[in-house]
């Protein structure tokens, strides 16, 4: 609490120092709930640090419409009952022009009402596809879904030839949704899965879901939809029983801690990734490459930490929010809310964005990056 | 056919040992006093934290265990001191929820100091998987077993052939008559969780290579441990340890044993 007092105590110095500056103008109030501790702080944490930053990055630059930006945040905890709260508290209160926050699925699904009965743009930082299909007027997404991962991870066999797969994945709520998707996709594509497995996420030793993976007749590669350190363990299995199969991860691992994790097992194996894993490896004509590097080495000197995909998340949610709000002119939500529908072409961190009415979110499966594990590091094959 | 039962075998072997070697862990205190220590938990991410910390500071793996374990017993004294002593003549009850709360406070603690992420550490000797008629079996579950059936001849000697073993006997048994002949209870208790804390940490670090480890794996470790001393008997560390290591050998049939729905509605074991 104190934290967050503290936060907007300089958040608001800061505004008043220039909004002096600009002639006193009024600030945007850009409002946030973000999961910064508990059990998804490894999300909001950087979703944080990027939205400070660049909040005060822009306003050195003179702000948006000549008016300054205002960060009002607060914490969720990782709890949805909060996150309602204080989105309550940011719409009723603090009364802001647009929401950019929601670390998880959970957080975001329970605002949504809120945001769509008060007619305040929400930009969620969330994954799944629940939060824009169907798609509800007043709620956008930046984050890729679990299903476009499944296209992506699918794709990529297909072209390599392979038609018939083993699933893993694990129970917990990223696992079962990316499962659901995984076998929809599949049979949309003409992939069958033949095995069909889970671990719940405490297990401490999978060998025997992927000797019964192995012993499934016609396997051609084997596909693990999981999160947290289970696919890590899945991963050192895999390679302890000696599976020569392609293998695959889902995008919930993408990070240089799995790799650190994982270990040599890990050699080899595909997944589709953000491109912030490996931004000199783009082809120099990549549209992402430039604002990439800018967005790694700009966080990373500010921080003093590496740079995450989730707060590249975070980053596209206010670039967004700021294009809209200069498209539209003002801050006025139903304009605003028609500008954010309205944006084409945006290149972000995380893919390039090309919203409309019925489509929220923007990003197709492409701006996922198929990376493969070579030499102990991330090696971009697409 | 006969390479898949091997498999799953070894698979059940595995957990279990892992379970088993936890279990041991609540012996001690509850031989002492009857409390369920359910801070046992985070003795066993305390033995992995600080042994993957030490060896990050340059530490070679035997010191680091060494010290980490170390740092476990001050703990678990430190536990007894100032948590537990202080509740004097409070009920099993009472002291069984201050062990939670004391569990809560360490693993608040580990957050702050190490962080949340998990961490690897390397197997005590060879990564390459033993091979047996085409079974794997990881090295590591072997220390398991082994380090595991080390503990429990070594707590039977303690509790049947040593004068403190049995002080910690006969202070459970009966409290007032145990001071009457001699023994100092209070001490008995500190030394209980001492040892009970310098188990947890071996069983934390021979564990961690297979399970990685973080400030929260406690939780989860130290309730399936709790779950297998509950079903081996609390007292007899002997059939613990057996009876542990057989309820877990079937947990890996499940996935032929049981359809899918079934199985993710079955949390325990």
């Amino acid at each position: 609490m104190f934290k967050t007092m503290m936060r907007r105590a300089v958040a608001l110095v800061a505004a008043a120092g220039l909004a002096m500056a600009a002639q006193a103008a009024e600030p945007i109030k850009i409002g946030s709930f973000l999961s910064v501790t508990g059990p998804a702080s490894f999300l909001g944490d950087p979703e944080l640090k990027t939205l400070e930053m660049y909040i005060e990055k822009i306003n050195e630059d003179g702000g948006v419409l000549g008016r300054p930006l205002e960060l009002v945040h607060y914490d969720d905890v990782g709890n949805a009952s909060s996150a309602r709260n204080f989105a309550s508290r940011l719409i009723r209160s603090d009364r802001v022009d647009i929401i950019v926050g929601g670390s998880t699925t959970g957080a975001t699904m329970a605002v949504a009402p809120l945001v769509q009965q008060a007619k305040i743009p929400f930009i969620s930082l969330a994954g799944a596809v629940v939060i824009t299909d169907p798609v509800k007027p007043w709620v956008f997404k930046t984050p890729q879904s679990d299903r476009m991962a499944a296209e992506r991870i699918l794709g990529d066999m297909k072209a390599r030839g392979i038609t018939r797969i083993g699933l893993i994945s694990g129970t917990g709520g990223f696992g079962s949704s990316g499962r659901a998707q995984t076998l929809e996709v599949a049979r949309d594509m003409g992939i069958e899965v033949l095995a069909d497995v889970t671990y719940s996420g405490s297990d401490t030793d999978m060998t025997a879901q992927l000797t019964n993976i192995r012993n499934t007749e016609g396997v051609q590669a084997v596909l693990n939809f999981g999160f947290g350190q289970g696919p890590a363990i899945v991963t050192r299995n895999y390679a302890q029983l000696g599976i020569d199969l392609p293998f695959y991860q889902s995008h919930g691992v993408a990070s240089d801690s799995f790799l650190a994790l994982a270990g040599e097992a890990a050699e080899g194996l595909r997944l589709p990734a953000s491109p912030l894993l490996v931004p000199d490896s783009l082809p120099d004509d990549d549209p992402q490459k430039a604002i990439v590097q800018k967005y790694k080495s700009e966080y990373e000197a500010r921080w003093n930490s590496k740079v995450s995909t989730f707060g590249g998340y975070a980053y596209d949610g206010l670039m967004l929010a700021v294009k809209a709000i200069e498209a539209a002119g003002s801050t006025d939500p139903e304009a605003v809310r028609e500008a954010l529908e309205n944006i084409r072409g945006y290149v972000g961190v995380t893919g390039e964005f090309n919203m409309s009415p019925d489509d929220h979110n923007g990003l197709d499966a492409d701006s996922f990056r198929i990376l493969e594990v070579q030499d102990g590091g991330w090696k971009l094959i697409n | 056919m006969f390479a898949e039962f091997l498999q799953y075998l070894f698979t059940g072997i595995t957990i279990g040992a892992t379970y088993a070697l936890i279990a041991l862990g609540f012996t001690l205190i509850y031989n002492a006093s009857h409390v369920i220590n359910f801070a046992q938990g985070e003795f066993l991410m305390i033995g992995g934290m600080a042994t993957v910390s030490f060896m990050a500071m340059g530490m070679p793996m035997l010191l680091a265990i060494i010290l980490a374990v170390v740092l476990a017993g001050i703990l678990g004294i430190l536990l007894q001191r100032l948590a537990i002593a202080p509740a004097k003549q409070a009920d099993v009850v009472t002291l069984i929820i201050i062990t939670i709360g004391a569990s809560i406070f360490i693993r608040g603690l580990a957050q702050l100091v190490w962080g949340k992420d998990y961490h690897a550490m390397p197997n005590f000797s060879t990564d390459e998987p033993i091979r047996v008629f085409g079974a794997v079996l990881n090295s590591q579950s072997l220390w398991v077993l082994g380090i595991g059936a080390v503990l429990v001849v070594a707590l039977v000697l303690f509790f049947t052939r040593t004068l403190i073993g049995k002080a910690i006997l006969a202070t459970s048994m009966n409290k007032d008559a145990a001071r009457l002949v001699g023994i100092r209870t209070q001490m008995v208790l500190m030394l209980a969780f001492m040892v009970s804390a310098l188990l947890g940490a071996i069983a934390g670090v021979v564990v961690a290579p297979i399970t990685f480890t973080s400030y929260d794996i406690g939780i989860m470790l130290g309730l399936k441990g709790f779950v297998a001393a509950a079903i081996g008997g609390l007292g007899v560390a002997w059939a613990r340890w057996s009876e542990g290591c057989c309820w877990a050998s079937w947990r890996p049939w499940r996935p032929v044993t049981f359809p899918r729905i079934i199985r993710t509605r079955w949390r325990f074991p």
